[in-house]
């Protein structure tokens, strides 16, 4: 029952914040009216079972990765991915390469941008809206995708030290198992719909870039975490599935790294950061709610 | 604990081993870890790491460490730049020898100062995409893989990690050659016994640099910055140099390949991406091991021989001139225009009774 008295407040708290930061943002703003911040959503702070990005080796062999149980702050993101039309701005202002999109209407996402591309447009658009923007990190992804995120699409399955071919061929029959008829033409913003945080089109046909390096984390007996190599030319996406992508890469039929069907298209949205005074106050309010929220669990534990 | 999917491969793979011919006994890891190791140093191409040709003991295990070099290299004379990927600092990568039998242990580095990630696949071994589901390394991992030399030839390797970053990798370099022996040596048609002076390692590489508006050449700060642009360029299948040891002149002048009149010189010729067609100008091939496999006979006296994208062949030949010879893409455009040109100076006496000059040119005499 705490719970969902928890859970009540949160959403109240959540619901406070948005119209707050929207009203922050137009009160005597010296940004250019045209260039209005993209709508957010605050996603609460949140623990979930967030499964490692990366390769995993247990005993120099192939194992599945470690779910974590993981607590993230709460955070804003963008309820759309970053649009066409909004990126083709960046591109005319010169300060973003231009896409390598499908022409398609403008009411679309993004796509056919790589990892650097992103980031020039984060810079950019924080510049444009005087507001600090930046890609997710994998977990905020996770947390923002709710109930649609999915992390890497193979299963945990046993497999045999002693023959690495089971696993490619497995991994293999669930790859063909997984196809399903390619719909690579974007569609319109909020085609996919939204999910329980209101985040809109996660999960559709456009992969979205984090600012998660690739990672390959040896492991012990224990499964514990021995040592770790970071690659950061290859970041991790979020989307139908986990995929890892050169930062360069614009087509994800590319690669790079890529495990699992190769995602259709590559697009992001921005966490905007938590700078406002407003969204200061907001936070405040979730601690307030969340310390509450944590005396409740108590009084109920006891 | 195994899947209930995992007992039916299982299954099924022992039918199968029970159906296929026997093998030669393989070994057990006691059996390996007992015979004698070999540490060889690589050697910059076009010259090959000193070997036997004929094999004086038993199989071994010969150990190959190779960094990945990812620099920019000038690949013409007219200075253009070059995102290269290499194995050991060269394009192409070193020639490996080993013999029949023996097991090659090869310690592919990726130093953290390389931004992407790499593998190796040898078409000379089996399983696992000739190594390359095996060996996938991040910068700032090595790894170490073994395989068994169980085919004689000459035999391309090359980087394939996945997707479209294959042929993007090999066209910026990353290929090789591994010749894997007979234990007593090369033989012609009849069984006899070849044996070369001398062995000089030629890879081929096509090039796809990509232009700007005036039509010049483009330069990139990064292997990253210049691959969208040179996907455009692969996929017209045009190359726009195709070079010899990495760059237009690589084997000429100064770096000519050197030998004398009399001496037998085998030529290894690769090219992992597209076909080609040696040819010595002033010259034949003796024997010519075109698929590069000794198991079959060599060819022998060929003009030109083909050497199909994806393989290496072998040519052996005794000098028998002195001179300068061009060694050619025998597709001119691609030897003069291109690229493909090699020299090999060859020092030595004339012989009159293979060629002379009868009358030296002068004016066409009018009667
Ligand atoms: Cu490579």
């Amino acid at each position: 029952m705490h719970l969902t008295l928890l859970e009540a407040a949160l959403g109240a708290a959540a619901a406070i914040a948005v119209p707050l930061t929207a009203a922050g943002i137009m009160a005597g703003s010296p940004v250019d009216p045209a260039m209005q911040p993209a709508a957010t959503v605050v996603v609460g702070a949140t623990t979930l079972d967030f499964p490692l990005p990366g390769e995993f080796l247990a005993v120099g062999t192939p194992a599945v990765a470690p779910v974590e149980r993981a607590a993230v702050g709460a955070f804003q993101i963008m309820k759309r991915q970053v649009s066409l039309a909004d990126y083709r701005r960046c591109v005319d202002e010169a300060a973003c390469a231009a896409p390598d999109a499908r022409m398609v209407q403008a009411d679309v996402p993004v796509t056919g941008v790589n990892w650097l591309d992103a980031q020039s447009y984060a810079q950019w658009y924080s510049k444009a809206t005087r507001l600090t923007w930046r890609l997710p990190t994998a977990i905020e992804a996770a947390a923002a995708a709710a109930e649609r995120f999915s992390g890497d699409a193979f299963s945990a399955a046993a497999d045999d030290p002693a023959n690495p071919a089971v696993r490619w061929i497995r991994r293999y029959r669930e790859e063909a198992a997984a196809k399903r008829p390619p719909d690579p033409k974007p569609k319109p913003a909020g085609y996919y719909g939204a999910n329980s945080k209101g985040v809109e089109d996660f999960a559709g046909n456009v992969w979205e870039w984090t600012s998660t390096c690739y990672a390959r984390t040896i492991l012990g007996e224990d499964r514990d975490v021995v040592d770790s190599t970071e690659n950061c030319g290859v970041r991790v996406m979020e989307g139908r599935h986990r995929a890892y992508m050169s930062t360069f890469v614009r087509d994800g039929k590319s690669g790079g790294c890529a495990v699992g069907t190769p995602p259709e298209n590559l697009g992001f949205r921005l966490v905007l950061e938590d700078r406002s005074a407003v969204a200061a106050a907001a936070a405040r309010l979730r601690n307030l709610v969340d310390t509450i929220g944590t005396k409740i669990a108590q009084e109920n534990g006891k | 604990m195994f899947t209930r999917r995992q007992a039916l491969l299982g299954a099924a793979a022992t039918a199968m081993l029970a159906a296929m011919p026997p093998l030669a006994a393989a070994a057990n890891e006691t059996e390996i870890a007992a015979l004698p190791r070999e540490k060889v140093a690589l050697v910059a191409p076009p010259y090959v790491h000193a070997h036997e040709q004929v094999a004086t003991g038993g199989p071994k295990v010969v150990e190959f460490t190779m960094p990945i070099v990812e620099k920019t290299v000038v690949i013409d004379d007219e200075g253009t730049e070059f995102q290269a990927m290499t194995f050991d600092g060269s394009m192409p990568g070193p020639m490996m020898v080993v013999h029949e039998g023996d097991y090659v242990e090869m310690t592919l580095m990726n130093p953290e100062t390389n931004p992407l990630p790499h593998n190796i696949d040898f078409h000379a071994a089996t399983g696992a995409l000739g190594g390359g589901a095996l060996t996938l390394i991040n910068p700032g991992e090595q790894v170490t893989l073994r395989f068994k030399a169980t085919r004689t030839g000459t035999f391309v390797y090359h980087c394939a990690p996945e997707g479209a970053m294959i042929p993007w990798h090999v066209v910026s370099g990353m290929s090789g050659t591994i010749m894997v022996l007979p234990r007593d040596g090369l033989k012609n048609e009849k069984g006899e016994t070849l044996t070369y002076d001398k062995v000089f390692y030629v890879g081929e590489n096509d090039l796809y640099v990509p232009r700007d508006e005036e039509g010049n050449f483009k330069t990139y700060e990064s292997h990253g910055d210049s691959y969208a642009d040179t996907v455009e360029v692969m996929r017209g299948l045009i190359p726009t140099h195709v070079v010899f040891n990495g760059a237009k002149g690589a084997l000429t002048g100064d770096n000519a390949m050197k030998a004398k009149v009399g001496e037998t010189v085998l030529i290894v010729h690769s090219q992992a991406n597209r076909d080609t067609r040696p040819h010595l100008i002033g010259g034949h091939g003796d024997y010519v091991w075109e698929q590069g496999k000794f198991a079959n006979p060599p060819a022998k006296d060929l003009e030109t021989w083909f050497i199909r994208g994806g393989s290496a062949g072998a040519a052996l030949y005794t000098f028998l001139q002195p001179g300068i010879y061009a060694y050619v893409n025998h597709n001119l455009i691609e030897a003069v225009e291109l690229g493909a040109t090699a020299h090999f100076v060859v020092e030595g006496e004339w012989d009159d009774d293979l060629m002379k000059q009868v009358a030296a040119p002068g004016p066409i005499p009018m009667n």
